[in-house]
């Protein structure tokens, strides 16, 4: 790992300032995605800016249909809550099925979201809601907020305070790990709403997170597995890599939003 | 360069550390606390897993710094004179073999029995096996790791 | 409880591994240590025009930068191959030059060009970072089509083609005749995936030069410390071996990737007397999948002929290897006389012939990995017969026991000699097991879940303890494959047995113990086992193999029989008895008979203090041995796997999975079944999960966890390990040794139940979710 400098925030006010005086910083959350990166000498920031313990960052409410996650609430503390599994248990699944025990007690939702993984699980659940993503200077609504791989909304210093999920009166999350990363290799959401479905679908796309609007459409009329049989995706713009080509996804996607619904509750 | 300050295995430790030192080359390099290990470099095999404030944490992926303040257990430190039950429970059943990943592997299971027995589930052989998603072994073939866990969680 | 042979004994070293007391070489640290970190190609395949080092030289912390042109000036000599192969037409095989630190060209990416030596590791990478070389990117070929293509890049000026060997065994016109004249043909092209062994310890390497005894020490994850010494010394001219001292201490894992003396070690050995510092160096994981020899890696084509009743006629094999860039240490053997030898399986097959292509590619250098030819040999021969069975709509079990060996000794068309065997038994062991007759029901009750079940086996059987040594020379081996041990028996009467074999995971400190106890009736306590220091041990061959027990304990035994010899005389003068007498056990001498009794310590005691000894008798009580075997052993067994596959998405999950093994004696049942789990794990990676990936341009696509899928705790079932033993008739103890088979006999029963599953046969390894969804899909065009 190359050197850098070691800041720890306790507000996000502070995080901001301590950013926006740094040659080249970069906000540490858990560190899951980061420091790895960094261990690879693929990411060398001139200053870290740590969040990881900043407790107004921290926590879960639940209030009127929504529920509001604290951006350094990790991954563990959100699979774990008892109040929230009884309002929104797909998120609680998909929290308790990211990583492994010891990264989900580090890793956390805001930087998952600030990294936006192709193949990471929390865009699926956020986009597949239409959260809000609250920063220091704003509210994002997530179909504005997720741009491809690795790319955010997010301006260089913002920083991620909460996410807002509206609650589902149906969800789940499927899950089809990748063999070695056990990353997803697809991941659909499926959220059922008063005013319709909502599909979005991690891990498939070149173009990061995306939404089934088709499977939406469908699904928004008739809430059943069958609803989708007829429609088929197309595998074109699909990841193809060592563990699966496009087909291969394109047929996952299918296979994993039946699934979903098929499950939700 | 960071100043920091922790307990380590009930032992106050600190000083000046580099910032971008991790909490694994601090337990192995500054304290030579040796039974912590580096088996990947992509927070995969678990070979490193301690216990940050109670809860299970890969040491290669977090800094020492951000473990400024916390209590930290190693392998070193799990057993109050004589042997932990689940360290017990390894040799009972040939739970190792080369024995590299085991203090992960003793440290990863501790931390389910302890999590699962506060949360009234039961820890089965499903559940292990699902929670040892990142602890990886290339001995075992985790049969044996299974039924020292399994054991452990019986007597934890 | 007895602690002897067969007992099922606690392991005596556990306590050091579970409580964090583990010595592995990268826990040493020396005072005043330097660490080393190592420039590597990026490319391929490149010419090194220029490196210029002064930016990395100036930066802090940097004690030196040593490059291959200092290394090869000091004299320092190129890796060797140690199994010289011949040709087909006579001719010897095709080494091209491996220098540890790369002069002119790069040949994989990976491939080292220098050493930066610093006071931190951190400085160390920072300072090969900023190395800069001109590099002039050639031609690649990083595969065996591509090695192999007309026009392909030349690798080593003095393999043509990049051919390395064009090998044969066996009789090609009888085997061809035999062929012309068979009821049924079953032709098969077959891929051996490319496998990285990953060891979860790191290579690592501490070497430390003391310039006032002009002598050298080394720290590092060796398999076989003795072997590194030795060519240390006698081929790369480090030091004489009197003036080296190689320590492997505790090593976490080999299999098999930890016996080769990689250029790391040769470098920071050199390095530490050119700088005259200790130098440390430790891989992490990409650099281990970027330097570890790789294993397998084979195209093969073959054809099996039957008469009308079923009966195997005739087998012909062409099989194409990939060796990597360089000829690793053990690599020409692997894939010829670890490989041809065992086709015949567990069945008499009249005529057998095999050619092998050995080829140079543009990728890491390729040897030996658990099972080491022989996992290739018997994925061939039981896809062979499960595919033939399919075919002639024949069960699977009563093809093979229709050409299952029934006498023994029998003799092979490829050499091999078996000394013993129930094929048949183990066969209707494992089948019982796994309720082999109640198939039908479950496959059914899957199908009413939308789930496809399927079931396969294998009956394979290996070959360990390479032997004997006057063969194994005659052959082209560059080594004796003998083992050697000492016994001591201290006055107090504890005894310390020092072994040439070396324990990483296999338990040696409890078993070679057992031996002892089982002798003697000594409690195990009292038994240290010593290996892994050249300077305690006196020679030794190291583990691998599945040697330690065949070959290892044999020498025990042999020194142990001499000791034996010596306090039975002993204690016959002491008591006044006649020799025939005197019955060694519970740890007491006693005179038959009588009440006549010697406590253990006594005797030894009377052999250290020289009091009353009998005539010409020298006092102390230590005894050494060479022991070469007569022969291989030949352990085999039938693996039963029972998996179901789920249609829509190719995911496939082993329900049941039962081997019944044939090990011959067993000295702890419960370290031989860990080996047997530990080994069909790895099969099962091999089947399902694990390949390393080349790009075009020779880019390892695999080279993290994040990437190679190393099996996981998930992806297992429990296995059912079961024993049908007949002792081998060729070694003292009539053991067969065990720390293979489970990755041998794993990777064909694994993918003859998928492809009973999915009804297509045609699906090659690993058998990942995408691939079985593929073939199913295929196999659904096809029906249509």
């Amino acid at each position: 790992m190359h050197s850098t400098n070691y800041h720890a925030a306790i507000t996000a006010a502070e995080a901001a300032s301590l950013l926006s005086s740094a040659e080249d910083g970069a906000l540490l959350a858990g560190g899951q995605t980061l420091l790895p990166t960094m261990k690879a000498r693929l990411a060398a920031p001139s200053d870290l800016v740590d969040i990881s313990r900043a407790e107004e960052l921290r926590g879960i409410s639940i209030t009127d249909g929504a529920a509001t996650i604290g951006a350094m609430t990790t991954h563990a503390e959100v699979a774990g809550h008892a109040a929230l599994r009884s309002a929104f248990p797909a998120l609680c699944d998909l929290a308790g099925r990211i990583g492994d025990p010891a990264v989900r007690h580090r890793g956390t939702i805001g930087g998952s979201l600030a990294n936006n993984d192709p193949a990471a699980c929390y865009p699926a659940a956020v986009l597949g809601t239409g959260a809000i993503i609250s920063t220091n200077t704003r509210d994002i609504a997530a179909d504005d907020y997720f741009q491809g791989l690795f790319a955010t909304a997010l301006d260089a210093g913002e920083v991620i305070t909460s996410i807002t999920f509206p609650i589902p009166r149906a969800a789940n999350y499927q899950k089809f790990a990748q063999p070695a990363s056990r990353f997803a290799l697809v991941g659909v959401f499926v959220a059922q709403f008063a005013e319709g479905v909502r599909v979005a679908v991690t891990g498939a796309s070149e173009e990061g997170v995306f939404r089934w609007t088709d499977a939406e459409t469908s699904l928004s009329s008739d809430f059943t597995a069958d609803a989708i049989g007829g429609l088929s995706v197309r595998s074109q713009g699909m990841i193809s890599d060592l563990h699966g080509d496009g087909s291969y996804r394109a047929n996952l996607v299918q296979v994993l939003t039946a699934r979903a619904v098929a499950a939700a509750s | 360069m960071s100043e920091i300050k922790m307990t380590v295995n009930g032992k106050p430790v600190g000083g000046d550390v580099a910032d971008n030192m991790l909490l694994v080359e601090f337990i192995r390099e500054t304290l030579r606390l040796t039974g912590t290990h580096v088996g990947c470099d992509t927070s995969q095999c678990g070979a490193c897993v301690v216990h940050v404030d109670g809860k299970a944490v890969k040491s290669c992926t977090m800094l020492a710094a951000a473990a400024d303040g916390a209590e930290v257990t190693t392998i070193e430190g799990v057993a109050n004179g004589g042997l932990h039950p689940m360290q017990k429970a390894f040799n009972d059943n040939h739970g190792l073999q080369c024995g590299f990943c085991t203090p992960g592997m003793i440290m990863s299971g501790i931390d389910m029995v302890n999590r699962y027995k506060a949360e009234g589930k039961t820890l089965d052989e499903a559940a292990i096996r699902h929670e040892l998603e990142g602890n990886i072994c290339r001995c075992t073939g985790y049969h044996n790791i299974v039924k020292s866990i399994s054991q452990a969680a019986g007597e934890m | 409880m007895s602690q002897g042979i067969g007992a099922a004994v606690k392991r005596k070293e556990d306590k050091r591994f579970t409580t964090g007391k583990g010595k592995y070489t990268d826990d040493i640290r020396m005072e005043n240590q330097a660490y080393a970190a190592f420039v590597r190609s990026p490319h391929a395949h490149a010419r090194v025009n220029n490196m210029d080092t002064s930016a990395a030289e100036a930066m802090d912390g940097v004690i030196a930068i040593l490059n291959g042109a200092e290394l090869t000036g000091d004299g320092i000599g190129n890796i060797i191959c140690g199994w010289a192969i011949t040709s087909k037409d006579g001719s010897p095989m095709n080494m091209g030059a491996w220098s540890a630190l790369a002069t002119e060209k790069t040949r994989y990416v990976g491939d080292a060009v220098a050493i930066v030596i610093a006071e931190t590791n951190a400085q160390a990478r920072a300072a090969a970072e900023a190395v800069e070389i001109d590099y002039e990117e050639l031609p690649v070929a990083a595969s065996l089509a591509a090695a192999l293509a007309d026009g392909a890049p030349q690798i080593h000026e003095n393999a043509p083609g990049n051919i390395v060997y064009d090998w044969e065994i066996g009789e090609n016109d009888a085997t061809e005749a035999a062929l012309a004249d068979a009821a049924h043909i079953t032709e098969m092209d077959i891929t051996n995936n490319r496998l990285s062994p990953n060891p979860m310890e790191p290579r690592s390497a501490v070497a430390i030069y003391d310039d006032a005894e002009d002598h050298y020490t080394l720290y590092t994850t060796s398999q076989n410390p003795h072997v590194a010494r030795l060519v240390l010394s006698a081929f790369y001219n480090v030091a004489p071996e009197h003036k080296l001292r190689v320590i492997a201490p505790d090593v976490g894992g080999g299999f098999g990737s930890k016996i080769y003396i990689y250029p790391e070690e040769i470098a920071c050995l050199w390095a530490s007397m050119k700088t005259n510092r200790s130098v440390k160096w430790t891989s992490d994981r990409t650099e281990a999948f970027l330097t570890d020899a790789h294993g397998r890696d084979h195209v093969t084509k073959a054809r099996m002929g039957f008469d009308q009743d079923g009966r195997i006629v005739g087998f012909k094999v062409s099989t194409k290897a990939n060796f990597g860039a360089y000829m690793s240490l053990f690599s020409s053997a692997v894939p010829t006389y670890l490989y041809a030898t065992l086709l015949s399986g567990t069945y008499n097959i009249p005529n057998i012939y095999c050619e092998v292509l050995g080829v140079y590619t543009n990728t890491v250098p390729v040897d030996a990995y658990r099972g080491a030819g022989r996992p290739e040999a018997s994925y061939l021969v039981e896809r062979m017969i499960e595919t033939a069975a399919r075919e002639l709509g024949k069960d699977p079990a009563d093809l093979r026991n229709i050409n299952f060996i029934r006498e023994f000794p029998h003799q092979t068309p490829v050499i091999m000699n078996y000394d013993s065997g129930d094929f048949e038994g183990n066969m209707r062991q494992a089948m019982v097991a796994a309720d082999w007759a109640g198939f039908g029901a479950r496959k059914a009750e899957s199908a009413m879940r939308g789930k496809l079940r399927g079931i396969g086996m294998s009956c394979y059987i290996e070959a360990c303890g390479i032997a004997p040594s006057a063969a194994v020379g005659s052959l082209g081996a560059g080594v004796g494959l003998w083992e050697s041990a000492e016994v001591r028996m201290n006055p107090v009467g504890t005894i310390e047995v020092l072994t040439g074999s070396h324990s990483h995971g296999q338990g040696h400190e409890t078993t070679f113990a057992q031996v002892v106890a089982d002798r003697f009736g000594v409690p195990i306590d009292t038994v240290q086992i010593v290996h892994g220091d050249t300077d305690k041990v006196q020679f030794g061959m190291g583990t691998y193999g599945s040697r330690s027990g065949p070959v290892g304990m044999s020498a025990i035994v042999k020194a142990l029989d001499k000791l034996e010899v010596k306090i039975r005389k002993l204690a016959a003068h002491l008591l006044e008895a006649s020799e025939a007498d005197i019955v060694i056990e519970d740890g007491q001498v006693k005179v038959d008979g009588t009440n006549k009794v010697l406590a253990w310590h006594e005797v030894g005691l009377a052999a250290y203090t020289g009091h009353n000894l009998p005539e010409g008798m020298e006092p102390g009580l230590k005894e050494g041995a060479f022991y070469d075997p007569l022969n291989f052993t030949f352990p085999m067994g039938c693996f039963i796997c029972e998996v179901e596959v789920d249609p829509q998405t190719g995911k496939t999950e082993i329900l049941k999975f039962v081997a019944s093994d044939d090990f011959g004696t067993i000295i702890n049942p419960m370290i031989v079944e860990g080996q047997v789990h530990g080994g069909i794990a790895q099969g099962v990676g091999q089947a399902m999960l694990e390949e390393v990936r080349y790009s075009e341009d020779g880019q390892q696509l695999s080279a993290s966890y994040m990437d190679y899928a190393m099996p996981r705790a998930d992806d297992l079932p429990d296995f059912d390990v079961l024993h049908h033993s007949t002792p081998c008739t060729t070694n003292p103890l009539g053991m067969k040794g065990c720390g293979e088979a489970g990755a041998i006999g794993t990777p064909p029963a694994v993918i003859n139940a998928i492809t009973d599953a999915i009804g297509n046969n045609d699906l090659s390894m690993p058998a990942t979710p995408a691939k079985v969804w593929a073939a199913l899909n295929s196999a659904k065009v096809a029906a249509e």
